[in-house]
């Protein structure tokens, strides 16, 4: 059988999945609902490798208002508030078109957060690229960067934080994931739920054109010119100005209570927020796509309902309060008209004119998509190259190597093109700071969020690398003295149905579940993002953690500054290795296997944290991370503009390695710093005072080993990174 | 107590920001773009974001608004008009104020705290600043590069009409003559680049820029 | 309609394509000036000109220039 008698594999469907379609029907489906099927039945969207690993996940806990399911997650703050959240991934679209894939990724998370009702205060975003070496990875990187900017930008909500990595695995491959967090009141938050027979289903935002059709085009009728197809584009194109005024009259429709329910247009279009809202309630819908706004004539009846057209949300609305809705759609010169209505019974009905072209049962669609379940195998050896950058030099030689290294180097360049601040709650905490805190006056409270997630060490072991990615974010919340209060993550795996990936899935979020259920954090919503790799290999598996926290008192978070004449101190059970470090990577050493995390010791080290820095017994207070202890003192001294002068014979006992100590990585380390005898008086976990800060040098031993380097200079090296963009375009 | 006007145009970003720091030095209200009635506010300010998206110019459309038709006539009457950012550009566009705001010469949008010299400290919203203080508040723009042919420069310099400089080695965009603030010809509209609005509190970073608001606070109760 | 900078006037845009030329082999290229195209059906030139100068383009720092592809027909 050929392709052209089989649309259905060009769709990307099996033959037994058709099969299974046809015997769900009791017939063939036409045209429109195999597009409508090949869709709702993709990985995207049905979740057909993930569903069953992802039941592991702890989703309960008494903060939490949704969980998985909803457009966003959200937790409670406040007295009467919900912070809402969720992180997306947008990879493919960025692989194309990074400028525009990381726009309209930006711009869909934000419509997942105020589809709850919840105005968006924050966007974090998670990005990974190659090596910056190469004229690829640098074009991606200042386009993604550039195209985050551009959206969050127009629309008025601030890009506070977020991380870069390069590593080579990514190269044909980039993972751009966009986090973004929301503010509601309580009793002003709208389910996606689909009710009320006759209640009519409005859609608002921009008009529907042929955008990210792509695939479906297969589907094309024969009349149409062979050439016409290339008029489908399949890069979206993301207009802020229309989501902006999207956002707010959706915030207005809700404040005046006119809608019953609310979902924004993502991937799939119509027909996935049609059939989620009417899945959710239980009822059924009709669509006239005659009556959907359209920017191309003749579109086809399938073209609407897949079409992935960007800005546009979904209403389900009371009769009687459509005049009133189109009327503030009006006033913010915003799109609307009704296109159906709620019906009894679980049909999604298509009509065209009035005419049915479609008529397909929701269950059908949204439910009974068949799981697989995996096979996973674990590879021998590390199935990811090496590649040696940095030979074996002085100390100095290496930590300035370190400090420049793209993934540790400041991300000044990226971060100034970012609006930061709009909003009026975001707290200054300099560019090093573990996690953004962001004022909530009116819920009487502040937040800490963070987004974290290393590749290169989930590489090395799937399930270490992924509690050490929670941990990551739970210390990142500590050190602004917040306590978590729920996560939501990103699964970035390569081809689920090769066994070795699936092995890395299912160790991760095997990882993932009981990191989360030590620590008592809710899995509030994700999404998983499967098949990034090329003929070149699969990328590393990135599971990206995004973490709210809340704090007391904004004025009383530490920042990570060293101040002259300060005691410096080691706190936590850090027993730091080279196994998966950036240096390991640097010298083209990197293997599987991670030293084994003793998850409850570790969460005691940032319980105390929190601990210290709420009550203001530390001066600053960093997570140890990518480069080390060497690199994590480097950066406290460059914030703080002053020189320190360490010994870390301690954790040389600890680690059985001078190099370890000074650049080895692992969880549960931090840098405090503060008043000596106030340092030496913390009780209850492992301290070690190790020096003091002072001088214009970086002053540091270790062992046999030592380096003295001019604070200028290791502000130079990390610094570098501007340069290195700018000069090689 | 002064009642402060902020302008809110479709595709505004920092006009609840606005808001805010005006509320700290008086009340503050929201003016619909549609509406040509300012409901008798004291001072206006023009807020930042991206006016109709911006996309033909920054300012371009926004200009044509029924509001700014008022505003048009507030500031012909001698009331003290404040254009932050995008509302620099609006108010330029509109020809209320002189030159233009060009692509920042590095093309990137830049986001960062910099250091502001006060160099007329006797308008509206100066009055309560010294000359050549300097105040540290953000800027954040990707179309703030300051332009205006030689000889309007020339004459904008002679008759103190750069009301705020950025100081030595801090030009953000490539203005000219580090200018980043000018006045109108009579001294009541003024249009700067950098956002007081949020320099009103030390945990974002700065509270100089409630400066500004105070000085026209003090004017409209005088 | 064409819109571009005046003659004088820093484009960046045009300095940063420019830059970029010498490299992919077009060393003899220069002068490269970025602006805008703005196509749009009218039933007369006339008040063209008066479009361009209050909305189109910002006469401190841009020329406009007109380009009819197709004289307007009196029954169009």
């Amino acid at each position: 059988m050929s392709v052209a008698e089989a649309p259905h594999r060009a769709l990307g469907l099996t033959d037994p999945e058709y099969d299974w379609i046809c015997e769900l029907l009791d017939r063939e489906p036409n045209g429109v609902e195999l597009a409508m099927f090949s869709l709702m039945w993709s990985e995207h969207c049905a979740y057909k490798h993930s569903r069953k690993l992802l039941r592991l996940l702890p989703t309960e806990g008494p903060r939490v208002v949704l969980g998985p399911g909803e457009n966003a997650g959200a937790v409670s703050v406040g007295e009467d508030h919900v912070v809402a959240f969720k992180v997306e991934s947008h990879n493919h679209p960025s692989a194309v078109e990074p400028f525009q894939g990381a726009a309209t990724g930006v711009g869909g998370i934000l419509r997942d957060v105020f589809a709850l009702g919840a105005r968006p205060i924050a966007i974090l975003d998670s990005l990974r690229f190659g090596e910056l070496d190469t004229g690829r990875s640098r074009y991606l990187f200042e386009g993604v960067v550039a195209g985050v900017g551009h959206y969050g930008n127009s629309i008025g909500v601030p890009t506070v934080g977020g991380e870069v990595y390069f590593e080579g695995p990514y190269e044909h491959n980039c993972l751009v994931n966009a986090m973004c967090v929301g503010l509601a009141r309580r009793d002003r938050i709208i389910r996606s739920a689909a009710s009320g027979v006759g209640n009519a289903l409005v859609l608002m935002g921009a008009s529907t054109g042929r955008d990210g059709i792509g695939g479906a085009s297969v589907l094309a009728s024969a009349e149409l010119e062979a050439g016409e197809t290339e008029k489908r584009p399949t890069v979206q194109i993301g207009d802020p100005f229309e989501e902006e005024k999207l956002m707010e009259c959706c915030l207005e429709l809700l404040d005046r209570e006119l809608l019953v329910a609310l979902q924004d247009l993502g991937a799939a279009g119509l027909t996935s927020s049609a059939a989620e809202m009417a899945s959710k309630g239980g009822v059924g819908l009709d669509i006239d796509v005659g009556l959907v706004p359209l920017r191309e004539a003749d579109m086809e009846p399938f073209e609407v309902m897949v079409s992935e057209s960007q800005e546009r949300m979904l209403a389900v609305v009371d009769p009687a309060r459509v005049d009133e809705v189109l009327a503030v759609c009006a006033r913010w010169q915003t799109g609307a008209a009704v296109i159906g209505e709620v019906t009894e019974g679980g049909s999604l009905r298509v009509l065209a004119g009035g005419e049915e072209v479609g008529d397909l049962p929701i269950a059908a669609l949204v439910d009974d998509c068949p799981l697989y379940d995996l096979q996973p195998a674990e590879p021998e050896g590390w199935i990811y190259g090496n590649r040696r950058t940095l030979d074996d030099g002085s100390p100095e030689q290496t930590l300035l190597a370190l400090l420049a290294s793209p993934t540790i180097a400041s991300k000044r360049w990226a971060l100034e093109q970012y609006d930061s601040i709009v909003g009026s709650r975001t707290v200054d905490r300099g560019e090093s700071a573990d996690a953004a805190v962001l004022m909530l006056p009116e819920a009487d409270s502040s937040i800490a969020v963070a987004i974290d997630g290393n590749g290169r060490r989930v590489a090395c072991d799937p399930y270490v690398g992924a509690v050490e990615a929670v941990l990551e974010c739970a210390a990142n919340l500590a050190c602004a003295g917040a306590e978590p209060l729920g996560l939501t993550n990103c699964l970035n795996f390569g081809n689920p149905e090769k066994p070795h990936v699936a092995w890395q899935l299912q160790r991760s979020v095997e990882g993932l579940a009981a990191a989360c259920e030590a620590l008592s954090i809710p899995v509030v919503g994700g999404n998983v993002s499967l098949y990034n790799e090329t003929p070149a290999g699969p990328i590393y598996p990135t599971p990206v953690i995004g973490m709210v926290g809340e704090l007391a008192d904004p004025a009383a978070v530490a920042g990570i500054c060293l101040r002259d004449g300060d005691a410096i101190a080691v706190l936590g059970p850090f027993s730091p290795s080279l196994a998966g470090s950036e240096l390991a990577k640097q010298r083209g050493e990197l293997g599987p296997g991670l030293a084994a995390v003793d998850i409850a010791a570790a969460e005691a080290a940032i319980a105390t944290v929190r601990r210290l820095v709420r009550d203001g017994a530390v001066g600053a207070a960093h997570d140890i991370s990518d480069g080390g202890l060497a690199c994590a003192l480097a950066e406290m001294a460059i914030a703080g503009g002053v020189g320190a002068r360490v010994d870390l014979a301690a954790l040389v006992a600890r680690a059985q390695d001078a190099e370890a100590a000074l650049f080895g990585e692992g969880v549960a380390g931090f840098v405090v710093t503060g008043n000596r005898q106030m340092l030496e008086g913390i009780a209850g976990t492992d301290l070690v005072i190790v020096g003091e800060a002072g001088g214009g040098t970086l002053e540091l031993s270790a062992g046999d080993l030592s380096l003295s380097i001019p604070l200028a200079e290791v502000e130079d090296a990390w610094r570098s990174l501007a340069e290195r963009v700018d000069s090689a375009s | 107590m002064t009642t402060w006007g902020v302008i809110q145009f479709p595709g505004s970003c920092d006009e609840r920001d606005a808001v805010l720091a005006c509320s700290r030095a008086g009340e503050a209200r929201l003016l619909w773009h549609a509406e040509r009635d300012l409901a008798g506010v004291d001072a206006i300010v023009v807020p930042g974001g991206f006016s109709y998206g911006d996309y033909l110019r920054a300012g371009a459309i926004a200009r044509f608004s029924e509001v700014m038709e008022a505003v048009a006539e507030f500031a012909a009457a001698g009331g003290p008009v404040l254009g932050i950012c995008n509302g620099f550009q609006v108010l330029c566009e509109a020809g209320l104020l002189p030159g233009a705001l060009l692509t920042n010469e590095r093309l990137r949008f830049v986001c960062r705290q910099v250091e502001v010299e006060v160099v007329n400290a006797e308008t509206p919203f100066t009055r309560e600043c010294e000359p050549g203080e300097r105040l540290s508040i953000p800027v954040k723009h990707q179309v703030g590069r300051y332009f205006a042919p030689p000889e309007e420069l020339e004459r904008l310099e002679r008759e103190g009409r750069v009301v705020f400089r950025y100081a030595p080695g801090q030009n953000p965009n490539g203005s000219l003559g580090d200018i980043a603030g000018v006045a109108n010809d009579a001294g009541n509209v003024v249009g700067l680049m950098p956002h007081p609005e949020h320099a009103v509190d030390p945990l974002t970073g700065s509270a100089d820029g409630l400066k500004l608001f105070a000085s026209a606070a003090k004017l409209a109760v005088a | 309609m064409l819109i571009r900078p005046k003659e004088g006037i820093l484009d960046p845009q045009g300095k940063a394509v420019e830059r970029a030329l010498p490299a992919l082999g077009f060393d003899d290229v220069s002068s490269v000036r970025i602006g805008r195209l703005v196509e749009l059906e009218a039933d007369s030139l006339e008040r063209l000109p008066e479009l361009c100068e209050k909305l189109l383009a910002n006469p401190l720092i841009e020329d406009f220039e007109i380009q009819p592809v197709q004289a307007p027909s009196p029954d169009a």
